[in-house]
């Protein structure tokens, strides 16, 4: 799984959360949660639901702010920057929200050149033709470029909005539950797809997910949150050896079991 | 991907460049990232095309590749091939001719999608009418179906949703309460001024009352009620039911055996068919009023001079009138409302849409339907 990430390479930070804490009111949803992620590696968030994987991306990608702690993106400090640096920060890191999120006005086409026609001075044609590239590097089928979102099957959907996401060739990549609601084939290529555009482009993927298979299938390191804290890091089979109860319960649980015995019959 | 070092920003100054040696070789320099295309797209279209024979194009000197570059680089080299050059390319690093491949291998996936021809003007047209034609059909299928359930309530008063009827009446009559009296008010005091400019000069100041009194009560105070609550409250049903629709709420309440009509559509259009009559009467008053003071102020006509000639010269005939156009009014609100609400699909744009047409057409409708009423009224002579 690790033919990317030889020893070799040195590990140099992309991202790193330090002390992190949010609160919504008396709510506490992190209590100094630190992790980094490293250049190149697919690094998975995971957690029960509410155990605040979203909110942490969210502050990843400065569309919420902490209460407190430090976040630095490319060796940056996010909270400390300002609207001109913000702006070329979100140009290298593209961003799949969990249900995709593609502009219901436009077509597939359409939604993937929004970034290059916002941000680049191209051609007409030429930012038709890259639009295109990116949705087939997707795997997204052809004939359906030219339809509305609404018209779209949830992996059909899934697929655009990543192309999405990749139109400016981005560095990082975050990724919400990209398998959430799709059918196990489905979600399955999906992994194969995230595995593959890593391999092309050499992208750092941060990744939210429930799904144990996509965490022993794609995940390099694994951060599980639970209680406000980070219960454990590592790749999955150090955190299936894990002794915090939280960590043994959500691996251990009836379907941990069983995606982690399907994991090693494919080893 | 950006070759760039994580660490600093792209710089805007590694200018990426193509151009023709004297020698005839291609040379490309600088970065071919996104930021720089668009200045090398220029260039690409400058070069000679009537190029044959062989074309090294020497990369070596390129120092940054992103998908969008390798994507002009080969666009470039295929064009230069079809009109007859053949292409050697040297000084391609390892880590660019994976680029180069990949985005190669997208492309050929891409090259399947045969875009469907436009379709013709005949198609258009035909088009055309049949949306325009399903826009009707649907919409007496809705009336029909709205008649039908309106009847079978019809002598089962438990089965009206009071709850819902007793809200919208709170929150599309009550509530609307203050900016229809604003209005009329201003409205009253609008026709009195005009009215006062041209009476003074005949001496007939009293029949102000006359003028104010008829035009008000029957025509304007309920046109300008039903116009306001059409884009106050008809915009807001099709915009509910429309996201209802949208977030598949409607389709949830029909699987758990509750009627949307009957739930929906029926206590919304009865709340209006009560409540545009009394905001209407609301209107009457307050109109009036206004008037009463442009009256006093612009002709001298007091309070008492001014409500005395006003029983005397306005017939309670002029107020029924009025009054009884609106539960038309309102029917046709609801229905308006509720029924594009029904006709969202797909996504949130289309919620946006049909509010706006909603509105629209009640308006629209609204006035046609009193162009109507009078045309009646002139027949029955009343």
């Amino acid at each position: 799984m690790n033919s990317i990430l030889s020893a070799a390479q040195p590990r140099i930070p992309v991202i790193e959360v330090s002390h992190i804490s949010t609160r919504f009111g008396s709510a506490v949803v992190h209590d100094d949660v630190s992790l980094t992620i490293d250049k190149g590696e697919v690094f998975a968030i995971a957690g029960g639901n509410g155990c605040g994987k979203s909110v942490l991306m969210r502050e990843m990608i400065l569309l919420q702010q902490p209460s407190g702690g430090e976040i630095q993106i490319f060796g940056q400090n996010i909270s400390a920057m300002r609207e001109g640096h913000i702006a070329a920060l979100r140009r290298r890191c593209g961003v799949l929200f969990q249900h995709g999120a593609l502009f219901s006005s436009l077509n597939v086409v359409e939604n993937v050149a929004v970034p290059l026609r916002e941000h680049t001075n191209l051609s007409k044609r030429l930012i038709e033709e890259l639009a295109l590239l990116k949705i087939a590097s997707t795997g997204f089928p052809m004939a359906s470029v030219t339809k509305y979102p609404n018209e779209l099957s949830g992996g059909m959907r899934r697929r655009a909005a990543l192309a999405r996401a990749m139109a400016l060739d981005p560095e990082l990549l975050f990724l919400d539950e990209p398998t959430s609601g799709l059918d196990p084939l489905s979600a399955a290529g999906f992994d194969e797809l995230t595995q593959q555009l890593r391999e092309w482009f050499r992208l750092t993927i941060v990744i939210i997910t429930h799904d144990l298979d996509s965490l022993w299938r794609i995940a390099d390191r694994v951060a599980v949150l639970g209680n406000g804290k980070v219960l454990g890091i590592g790749s999955m089979s150090e955190l299936s050896t894990s002794t915090d109860p939280l960590i043994h319960e959500y691996f251990y649980g009836p379907r941990g079991r069983a995606a982690k015995e399907q994991a090693w019959n494919r080893k | 991907m950006n070759t760039v070092e994580p660490q600093q920003a792209p710089r805007p100054n590694q200018g990426a460049r193509i151009t023709f040696t004297p020698d005839g070789a291609l040379c490309c320099t600088g970065a071919w990232t996104l930021d720089h295309l668009a200045v090398v797209e220029r260039q690409i279209v400058a070069l000679p095309k009537n190029y044959t024979g062989q074309i090294n194009c020497d990369v070596n000197a390129i120092n940054a590749l992103d998908t969008g570059g390798a994507w002009l680089l080969q666009r470039t080299l295929k064009e230069f091939e079809r009109s007859g050059c053949t292409i050697s390319l040297n000084g391609l690093s390892n880590d660019f001719a994976k680029l180069m491949e990949t985005v190669a291998h997208s492309w050929a996936q891409s090259e399947q999608l045969q875009p469907a021809p436009p379709p013709g003007w005949m198609a258009r047209v035909g088009r055309f009418v049949w949306s325009y034609t399903g826009n009707v059909r649907n919409g007496l299928a809705f009336l029909g179906e709205t008649a039908s359930a309106s009847f079978s309530l019809l002598g089962h008063a438990n089965r009206i949703r009071w709850r819902v009827l007793l809200y919208n009446l709170q929150v599309d009559g009550l509530n609307a309460l203050p900016i229809i009296g604003l209005l009329s008010f201003l409205m009253g005091i609008v026709i009195a001024y005009q009215g006062a400019e041209q009476l003074k000069i005949f001496g007939a100041n009293i029949f102000i009352v006359d003028l104010l009194g008829i035009s008000l009560l029957r025509e304007i105070a309920p046109l300008l009620t039903a116009i306001l609550v059409a884009g106050r409250s008809g915009s807001a049903y099709a915009a509910q039911i429309g996201t209802m629709t949208v977030t598949e709420e409607l389709d949830a309440l029909r699987s758990l055996g509750i009627s949307p009509m009957s739930l929906l559509v029926i206590p919304r259009a009865l709340a209006l068919i009560i409540a545009l009559p009394l905001l209407s009467v609301f209107a009457d008053a307050v109109g009036v009023f206004g008037g009463m003071l442009i009256a006093l102020s612009q002709l001298g006509v007091t309070f008492t001079e001014f409500l005395n000639r006003f029983e005397y010269a306005i017939v309670l005939r002029h107020y029924l009138i009025g009054i009884s156009k609106t539960p038309v009014f309102a029917t046709i609100i609801a229905l308006v409302g509720c029924y594009q609400g029904f006709q969202v699909f797909g996504g949130v744009d289309s919620v946006g849409r049909h509010t706006t047409i909603s509105v629209v057409q009640a308006i629209f409708l609204v006035i046609v339907t009193d162009a109507f009423f009078s045309i009646l009224f002139s027949w029955w002579e009343i």
